[in-house]
């Protein structure tokens, strides 16, 4: 219970920063992807399951606020945040360096997924345009993000959420 | 114990039924009988307070950084300032005369009434779409405040877009430089009729593209001023969208493109006016 209150509380932050004070950084017009952030950083810390439902959850809220379709986002950030579980017993997630690949690798699927999926569709085809001046800044800045942030992920997550799930109580977080 | 591992799923499974579940939903909302509006009410209750929190703490400092600014260069810039209020004066002493006029003359043409004349709702901007494709944004007042869909977003004297979604105390704004934002157009000088699309690739320029101008005379040039037309369905007639940059003729002969600079400063807009006259019930009266 503690451990759904935590993470309830964490998406609800992100998207908040998200959507405010993100939006306002400077340097470019492009804003980092901190829910996305998110998911991938708890998918690769505790699994499939995890991802999935970390992402559902960030997608959903993007959708009910910001979305013309209902489970569009949710449905991308929840297969991402599947998709990078699988590499949660494969690495060691107290390095930084692999998360920061896994969410720059991520976050460029995620960018051109929605390039693809609402741009490409409607006839934008400038390709290395959105690439260039939307897609690889949002990456870098995204993945610089990461630096800062994932330490009081990880922290977060062994001091509040993981411990919970080597209990019996809740085990279907585990894989 | 063994009632919870009943509910143990593997996670395949989750995966393929949450994905379906995700693609219901798509489809559901894309048919119109289903609405997700009550929904997004509870959610709107614990995140639009915060929002509005933030975004005052925001100006809150904003404010105090600018109470630290240097006071000679404020006494110069109230000198300056006066002088321009003289000027101002002046020019506003002939512009109110040149307004009487115009009233008289609208008065005998019978016209329509300028955007001056509608009712409008202040209103702040408390939040900005998450991702970087779109330029949509969420303001602090809703349908408490006679906010409805569909209803014209201005500031600065000119167009920033339209309300597409209301709650009781928030309402989201999709702007006219969004990538999928299509505003019926005319230029001023010649009521010619354009449409003015939104594209992210124009955003960095300030610019954004109006395409299909007709326009068989070639009077139109760089520095006309673009209005909304008289033929939208949702846009309040004359509102200022901005002056035209450039214009070139399309391969087919017929038609033009070109760009426009809005008169909006869309990247440093705070507050915004909402005009709560729609153009449906401005036809009806």
């Amino acid at each position: 219970m503690r451990r759904n209150l935590i993470l309830a509380l964490l998406i609800w932050i992100a998207f908040l920063l998200q959507t405010t004070v993100f939006q306002l950084l400077p340097f470019t017009t492009v804003a980092p992807n901190l829910l996305l952030i998110l998911t991938v950083a708890f998918g690769f810390m505790n699994g499939k399951k995890m991802g999935l439902v970390i992402g559902f959850f960030c997608g959903l809220l993007i959708d009910l606020f910001y979305g013309d379709l209902i489970g569009f986002y949710a449905l991308i950030y929840m297969l991402i945040g599947y998709v990078n579980g699988f590499s949660c017993s494969v690495f060691y997630d107290d390095e930084i360096k692999v998360p920061m690949v896994f969410i720059g690798i991520s976050d460029l699927v995620y960018s051109v997924l929605i390039y693809i999926l609402q741009f490409l569709l409607r006839g934008r085809l400038d390709f290395f345009y959105y690439f260039y001046h939307i897609m690889l800044p949002e990456v870098v800045y995204t993945v610089f993000i990461t630096l800062l942030v994932y330490r009081l992920l990880y922290r977060l997550n062994y001091r509040f959420i993981a411990t919970d799930t080597r209990g019996s109580s809740a085990n279907w977080l585990r894989r | 114990m063994k009632r919870r591992k009943k509910y143990d799923l593997k996670s395949k499974h989750l995966v393929a039924g949450m994905s379906i579940f995700c693609l219901g939903l798509i489809v559901l909302s894309l048919s119109s009988r289903f609405s997700v509006a009550p929904v997004r009410e509870v959610v709107s209750y614990v995140v639009v307070p915060f929002q509005k929190g933030i975004n005052q703490v925001g100006n809150w400092m904003t404010s105090l950084q600018s109470g630290f600014a240097d006071v000679q260069e404020l006494s110069k810039e109230n000198e300056t300032l006066q002088k321009q209020v003289d000027e101002l004066t002046e020019e506003n002493s002939i512009l109110a005369q040149n307004q009487e006029e115009l009233a008289r003359l609208q008065a005998l043409y019978d016209m329509d009434k300028s955007y001056v004349q509608y009712d409008k709702v202040g209103a702040e901007i408390i939040s900005k779409d998450p991702g970087n494709w779109y330029n949509s944004f969420i303001i602090n007042k809703g349908s408490d405040d006679g906010i409805a869909v569909d209803m014209n977003v201005i500031a600065d004297g000119g167009l920033v877009g339209i309300v597409t979604e209301v709650g009781r105390e928030w309402a989201s704004v999709r702007s006219i430089i969004d990538d999928s934002s299509n505003v019926s157009a005319m230029v001023a000088s010649t009521s010619d009729i354009c449409t003015v699309v939104g594209d992210l690739t124009m955003m960095d320029e300030g610019k954004i593209s109006f395409i299909q101008l007709k326009d068989d005379d070639n009077k139109v040039q760089a520095g006309d001023k673009l209005v909304t037309s008289n033929v939208s369905s949702k846009f309040l007639e004359g509102i200022l969208i901005g002056y035209i940059d450039e214009v070139t003729p399309d391969s087919n002969n017929l038609t033009h493109t070109g760009y426009v600079v809005p008169s909006v400063d869309f990247k440093h807009l705070h507050e915004v006016l909402v005009i709560t006259t729609l153009k449906q019930q401005k036809e009806a009266e």
